[in-house]
């Protein structure tokens, strides 16, 4: 799709979301110009809210980014929340046990999660390759797995001294939190992380051999199978690579922002990644920006339940709404495209939106 | 026994509702993903407008209504504009999700008294069975019938011969003369009209009231149960059932082991899931080679033409 064409569906996707917005606040009786005012300076309205605001783009860069890695093998790798849980218990138990200076910890915190979140993904990988369990599923049974042994972590063997609560463990010891600007929550090496892992997914993607063999993989297994590519090691190595960067956003949440194991520890960062790559639309330079949008309405939306109090799920709605007539939109448009080539010619459409 | 057997009963009949609409939905060969997300958005919905019209029966039909919207919607996307129907199922999840959230903040902890008992007069005397099968509420009545129902129009009349074509040969029906989208269309909003019968009978009987996510995990577990149930009316009420069953187990274990109470109740889905794993094995398929008559009910292969937009030539 041009730019132009692809501007122009973006803009009539946002007045559209930004219309169900007011809409429903005017439903509830909510000022929606107030409302709005409140969730920009909610997110980028001081230096701490700025931060705030990093805190949340950087989980969500890495999971939206991974999820572009298996969106383009043409895998729905939807228990990436399980990932990002696993990612965090192995950070977790690094940080719990093993004591050193803060660079080490920082290295080993982030490969442990890596490792954490890669086999999670994995084991949906081989569920689906080898016991033929839909990814979809066998993704969501995972994280429910993933929920339950850190809830029994939380209140069984990782438990505080004399409290079984759900409220979750200790704080780790300090030498084991990300380092953060003074006075600020945010960390630089989580941000930094996040852009590099942009970075090279950009360029594995777009210049690499196995970059262009994997999306040969997920634009016709098939073909790509019969041209001699070995489609299911290409499939299992872009569940360990999303399930990696997953993993990677639950050690920053757990080391960098909550510096300690909560049963809400994915922060949903997952889910919301799902709706970041489908925006973005398969293209890893428009992760960050995007991600950055979604971080604002998320951090904001806390500043309306505070003050207005509105329920802050108006954030998710707004985030969802925007995605689907996003989707919507393009699927209007190539099917214009295809109805007015089809006219022009007997060419058969092309199919745009189908991933 | 009786006791527990009605419980179980009572416990699955909003999943039957979910799970039966959902089989009809992705016979005719859409899948609408968005289970989790509708079925709390209609739960939602039917408890507020029998709370604020105190007419239960309308927050039923209500959320019928949300439900078969929110299928339509997916059916537009994917039929009309040929959009990947789980991209638009997963958006739709986590919009009507964070909907429910915020439309139905007003209505958290809100009360309500919920569908009345109807014990059906002689038959709940008959021993054993009218315990458990006849001292219900309409609700529980209405999963029970619509099983028999599902399975009577899906494999013995001739418009559920048409629906299992349009999901199975859409190309041959097609050239029968059969409106294949037209058909996909009408489905998936039957289908998604029972996922809202089956959220308010969460709301309004099974689990009365409304609170923050109030029905949690149940549209994917339903979703679960589709595919456990091969696409069968009769084993996807099993599943169901399979898992009321395992709930209430849950529930009678908690006092034993207190610290298992917490991570009990997730469980059922990775059972789910493991059970999956060995529908699929060869065994399944050797037992319906063995006994035919069985096959129509081991059968677990998805529709195959489900998830696959469909385009007349």
């Amino acid at each position: 799709m041009n730019f132009a064409r692809r501007f122009a569906s973006s803009l009539v996707a946002i007045v559209a979301a930004l219309a169900v917005a007011i809409g429903l606040m005017l439903l509830v009786d909510a000022p929606p110009f107030e409302a709005l005012k409140l969730l920009v300076e909610g997110s980028v309205g001081s230096d701490v809210k700025i931060a705030d605001t990093f805190m949340a783009w950087a989980p969500l860069v890495l999971t939206s980014t991974g999820l572009i890695v298996t969106f383009a093998a043409g895998l729905w790798n939807i228990g990436v929340e399980g990932q990002v849980m696993a990612g965090a218990i192995a950070a977790s138990w690094v940080a719990r046990t093993v004591d050193g200076p803060v660079w080490l910890l920082i290295v080993l915190t982030m490969l442990a999660g890596m490792i954490g979140g890669a086999l999670w993904a994995l084991l949906a990988g081989v569920l689906k390759v080898y016991g033929r369990v839909n990814e979809i599923f066998g993704g969501l049974g995972l994280t429910f797995v993933a929920q339950a042994l850190i809830t029994y972590l939380v209140i069984g063997p990782w438990k505080r001294p004399g409290v079984a609560s759900t409220s979750g463990t200790e704080p780790f010891p300090e030498h084991a939190w990300l380092p953060t600007l003074p006075g600020l929550r945010i960390s630089l090496v989580a941000v930094g992380v996040a852009l590099v892992a942009v970075i090279i997914i950009y360029f594995m993607l777009r210049g690499t051999r196995f970059g262009l063999r994997l999306k040969a993989v997920g634009k016709n297994s098939r073909s790509a199978y019969l041209l001699g590519i070995p489609t299911t090691r290409y499939m299992l190595a872009a569940f360990a690579i999303g399930g990696a960067l997953a993993g990677l956003a639950g050690t920053i949440q757990a080391t960098g922002f909550l510096h300690r194991l909560v049963p809400a520890v994915s922060g949903g960062y997952g889910y919301l990644g799902i709706l970041v790559a489908l925006l973005a639309n398969s293209s890893t330079i428009w992760v960050p920006p995007v991600s950055f949008f979604f971080a604002m309405i998320s951090v904001g939306s806390t500043q309306l339940q505070l003050r207005l109090n509105l329920d802050s799920s108006l954030g998710g709605v707004l985030q969802g709404v925007l995605v689907l007539f996003t989707l919507l939109a393009q699927g209007w448009q190539s099917r214009r495209i295809a109805r007015e080539a089809a006219e022009a010619s007997a060419a058969p459409p092309v199919k745009l939106v189908e991933s | 026994m009786e006791a527990a057997l009605a419980t179980i009963l009572a416990a699955a009949a909003p999943l039957v509702f979910a799970v039966i609409g959902e089989t009809i939905t992705e016979k005719a060969g859409v899948i609408n993903l968005s289970l989790d997300g509708s079925i709390m958005l209609s739960a939602m919905a039917g408890f507020a407008t029998a709370f604020v019209t105190g007419n239960l029966w309308l927050g039923f039909i209500v959320a019928a209504l949300v439900g078969m919207a929110v299928a339509l919607l997916i059916a537009f996307a994917s039929i009309s504009l040929k959009l990947n129907q789980v991209a638009v199922g997963f958006v739709l999840f986590a919009l009507t999700r964070d909907l429910s959230s915020f439309l139905g903040n007003p209505y958290v902890h809100q009360r309500l008294a919920g569908v009345p008992h109807l014990p059906i007069p002689i038959l709940e005397n008959i021993p054993f069975l009218g315990p458990i099968f006849f001292q219900q509420d309409l609700v529980v009545y209405g999963s029970l019938v619509l099983i028999f129902v599902a399975y009577w129009f899906i494999f013995r009349t001739r418009p559920g011969l048409k629906l299992r074509a349009v999901g199975e040969r859409p190309e041959a029906a097609h050239a029968r003369g059969i409106p294949v989208n037209r058909l996909r269309y009408l489905y998936t909003a039957i289908g998604g009209a029972l996922v809202g019968l089956g959220g308010a009978a969460f709301s309004l009987d099974m689990k009365l009231g409304w609170s923050y996510q109030h029905t949690l995990n149940f549209g994917w577990i339903a979703l679960a149960i589709v595919i456990f149930g091969g696409w069968h009316p009769y084993r996807a009420a099993l599943g169901a059932y399979l898992f009321g069953a395992l709930q209430i187990i849950a529930l009678k274990l908690q006092p034993i082991f207190p610290g298992l109470s917490q991570v009990l109740p997730s469980m059922p889905f990775p059972i789910m899931i493991l059970t999956l794993v060995i529908i699929y094995t060869d065994w399944l398929k050797r037992l319906a080679d063995r006994f035919p008559s069985l096959r129509e009910f081991l059968a677990s292969e998805p529709p195959s033409g489900s998830g696959v937009p469909f385009e007349p030539e």
